[in-house]
């Protein structure tokens, strides 16, 4: 996500960074760079003129406060621009007091309405809601086929009938009302904005059902042509919010940040891969802190807080730190890893992952193959690893379809891991400890944490510019390619 | 609750699975290729009975190519900037940055805009051009040669192992199976006789798409289960074409993005068991939608890695949106856009014409 815009931004500001002084040539250079990174990403010219003029307002500006020193001021004044454009703040979901909420998709032919109008139902389902979901697509074929495939996979009950899509978003309404349903989700179909004909189509589609937030779906990889396609759904619809299709791609995304500037209306949710649990609300201000190259620590921490029972991390965790974490343990985080996401999303999102790392997508099938060579172990073996002798392993391969030389290095990374755990306990326990006995959250010392990792060979998890929640690396690896001890992922280009 | 232990599970469970991961996965990669897979249940379905519906969908017949504006049914994408351009009777600087804009909106992209303008700028510089109007029209000169050079015929032989394969391929959303009707209709059209494989095993409902489509060509169509192996069922196709004599198979697949790199692997795979036994591939099509912004560039060099891409699909043309990333397609990559796709129709489908298209950005309204 955003991956290239942050790359961009980041060799940028490594130029100015350094520097204790900001020259005006500074600054144009810098400027340029800046709309050049823009439009790349797909970013509209118009929005590109004005966000560049407000950086070189503000940082003129800002040379004369002289409160932080040029690198930091340009950095804070670019961070805050994207996150303005990017929406502000998290839209928030309120519902209706008569039921059903009813949430009405629209968008271009191909953005992605359908298939995302099933991870939101999913979504609600999540929020303790009971959508239902209505096909008033009937123009591409098997669209309303589509959507009850995907109904089906969420447990979600889907009405349509064929005809027209205004009589069968009505009856919708009402099958909501008669059945109880709480949320009312309308797929319609993809029309071009200069359609006339179908844009007065929609319209009526909104009269009839009312919907309480009418989101247009945009596909991330859309270029210039996303702020004409979205003015004209505001006009005719009034956009609630802005679903960004297809963000696992390797677009730069621009089309949501001019989405936003031109409409004013926040991107709600972002998709982030094909299974449908694959969306999730879009932060803005996280966002933009990412394009920068910090990372979304923010976000990952939440999502993992939803996830891992908290008692249960804590006794990972303990065991963790005395030695005695097993296999068996491990698979078991393995599994609340699995909930929050895809690998790569979740790789994304860790601040300071080499580029290559970032950058390599991966299988998440390898998760599973973990796991089949973990399951074929008998319990003994999963306590204690050290017993797995040669006839062990043959079998163990065997049973997981995998090859000795596999088990090896489960078993060998796993031991060499359980060492480093323990090694750690002592420093985790004096930083954590501390602050459980106030009966606070303990909080994460993101210098003793990289420091700790370095010397247990994970340099590359905590730098180059592994500022963890924005401090400054202690250590240098200029060429932000993995050195010993992690898995060189060009590998899986 | 303390956060460090938990992130430091997450880290450390990140470290294990990729060190296991890596191995496993080059592993899979150099394993031999097997095709023995037992094909997917396969149902050869003929929609001859479904006449009524053909003739509705097919009594819009294509435009005369050049006769009227096909493309961009908007509006040309200088129609802002003309009074502009033309308000002067110098070139000065506005002119040079009215024209990136314009350039940019388009989503020509600022590489290839910049190479635009600066060999313009040293025509200028040579007193070759003087005014803003000559200006123009040295830009629509400029422009019309950069999409000058490749053959844009789809390619069919009769001379190779038969059947032709032609396969159809691109990211999610940008119109592959509508293509695929579309195509098959016009093939049918020159007498050939089509065979559809619905490749596309893994969104949803996509069978019965193309199964749709295959009614209104009136052409069969190949379909395996949903969740199969996509090269058994374009292998099945290919060898029931060569049982049944017939010339061309038409295969769709998943639409997938370019940096998914074992989603593009399965590609490769399908490339190379589609012509195992039977048939040959001459056409490999990557479909790009109109509306698509830089990244264009990005997925014609992915796909083309993978399949050896033969030409490009220029969809939903007939929207707002221009498909200015053509131009660094094919200047960069030199692969061939060579059908436009211009509404929801059967027959919506032409051969692309470069100076047409190039015209079609100069218009005015």
């Amino acid at each position: 996500m955003f991956d290239n815009l942050s790359s961009r931004f980041e060799s940028i500001l490594k130029k100015v960074r350094g520097k204790g002084r900001l020259t005006e040539a500074d600054v144009d250079e810098v400027l340029s760079e800046i709309r050049a990174a823009l439009l790349d990403a797909d970013v509209n010219v118009g929005v590109v003129r004005t966000v560049v003029a407000r950086i070189r307002e503000a940082a003129i500006g800002a040379e004369l406060s002289q409160a932080l020193d040029p690198g930091q001021q340009v950095v804070k004044i670019v961070s805050q621009e994207l996150t303005a454009m990017l929406g502000g703040e998290t839209l928030k979901i309120s519902y209706a007091s008569k039921p059903p909420t009813v949430v009405l998709m629209a968008g271009l032919q191909g953005s992605g309405k359908t298939t995302s109008a099933a991870k939101l139902a999913r979504w609600f389902k999540s929020q303790g809601r009971h959508p239902l979901l209505v096909g008033a697509d009937l123009q591409r074929p098997a669209a309303v086929e589509q959507l009850r495939t995907l109904g089906k996979q969420i447990d979600v009950p889907v009405f349509s009938e064929p005809g027209d899509p205004v009589t069968t978003a009505t009856r919708g309404l009402a099958e909501a009302r008669r059945i109880g349903k709480d949320v009312l989700i309308v797929d319609t179909a993809g029309r071009l904005s200069i359609d006339a004909d179908l844009m007065d189509e929609i319209r009526r589609i909104s009269d009839a059902v009312t919907p309480n937030y009418t989101f247009l779906v945009i596909d991330a990889m859309t270029g210039q042509d996303a702020v004409n396609t979205a003015e004209a759904f505001h006009n005719t619809l009034a956009i609630d919010g802005v679903i960004l299709s297809k963000l696992d791609g390797d677009a730069r995304g621009g089309a949501a940040l001019s989405v936003k500037e031109v409409i004013g209306r926040p991107i709600a949710f972002a998709a982030t891969g094909e299974k449908l649990d694959a969306f999730e609300q879009f932060h803005p201000d996280r966002m933009a802190g990412r394009i920068l190259g910090m990372g979304d620590m923010l976000t990952l921490i939440e999502q993992a807080e939803s996830v891992f029972e908290k008692e249960e991390a804590e006794k990972a965790a303990a065991k963790l730190f005395e030695g005695d974490f097993t296999l068996d343990d491990f698979l078991d985080q393995l599994q609340q890893v699995k909930k929050m996401g895809s690998m790569s999303s979740i790789m994304g999102m860790i601040p300071g992952m080499p580029k290559a790392a970032k950058g390599a997508e991966i299988d998440d099938d390898m998760l599973k193959v973990t796991e089949a060579i973990i399951r074929s172990m008998t319990k003994e073996e999963r306590r204690q690893p050290e017993i797995i002798n040669g006839s062990r392993r043959t079998r163990i391969a065997k049973g997981s379809g995998t090859t000795v030389p596999d088990i090896n290095k489960l078993v060998k990374q796993f031991t060499e891991m359980q060492k480093m755990m323990k090694r750690m306990g002592g420093m985790a326990a004096l930083s954590g400890g501390k602050a459980n006995k106030k009966g606070k959250p303990g909080k994460v010392n993101p210098i003793k944490m990289a420091k700790a990792m370095r010397e247990m060979g994970l340099s590359d998890l905590a730098g180059p510019g592994g500022s963890m929640k924005g401090f400054p690396p202690p250590g240098k690896n200029p060429s932000g390619i993995p050195s010993e001890g992690f898995p060189d992922f060009r590998d899986f280009r | 609750m303390n956060t460090a232990p938990m992130i430091l599970l997450i880290l450390v469970g990140l470290v294990l699975v990729f060190g296991v991961g890596v191995v496993v996965y080059n592993r899979r990669t150099s394993a031999p290729l097997e095709v023995e897979e037992a094909p997917a249940k396969v149902a050869v379905q003929a929609g001859a009975d479904v006449e009524a519906e053909v003739d509705v969908e097919v009594e819009e017949p294509a435009p005369a190519p050049g006769a009227v504006r096909r493309f961009a049914r908007a509006a040309g994408i200088f129609n802002g900037s003309f009074a502009v351009l033309r308000g002067k009777d110098k070139i000065t600087s506005e002119t040079w940055e009215e024209l990136e804009e314009t350039l940019l909106r388009a989503d020509v992209g600022l590489q290839t805009t910049t190479a635009l303008l600066d060999t313009l700028k040293s025509r200028v510089g040579r007193k070759d051009i003087s005014t803003p109007q000559e200006l123009l029209d040295a830009l629509q000169g400029e422009m019309a040669g950069q999409l000058s050079s490749n053959s844009r015929e789809l390619h069919f032989d009769n001379s190779v192992k038969m059947p032709n394969i032609w396969l159809f391929v691109g990211v999610n959303g940008v119109g592959k199976t509508t293509t695929i009707g579309k195509v098959a209709f016009a093939q049918k059209a020159l007498g050939r006789s089509v065979l559809l494989a619905a490749g596309d095993t893994f969104r949803a409902a996509a069978g019965e798409q193309l199964e749709t489509w295959a009614q209104r060509a009136e052409v069969p169509i190949i379909r395996g289960n949903e969740g199969g192996d996509p090269s058994a069922v374009i292998f099945d196709a290919v060898q029931s074409a060569a049982a049944n004599n017939r010339e061309l198979v038409l295969g769709d697949t998943a639409g997938r993005l370019q940096n998914k790199s074992n989603l593009m692997e399965e590609l490769k795979k399908v490339r190379r068991v589609a012509e195992k036994e039977a048939g040959t591939v001459t056409e490999v099509l990557l479909v790009i939608d109109a509306t698509t912004g830089q990244n264009g560039l990005s997925q014609a060099e992915q796909f083309a890695l993978a399949t050896n891409v033969t030409g490009v699909v220029l969809t939903k043309l007939d929207g707002s949106a221009k498909g200015g990333i053509v131009f660094a397609i094919e200047t960069q990559l030199g692969i061939p856009v060579k059908l436009v796709g211009l509404g929801e129709t059967i027959g919506d489908l032409v051969p692309f014409d470069p100076e047409e298209y190039v015209r079609e950005l100069f218009a005015e309204a």
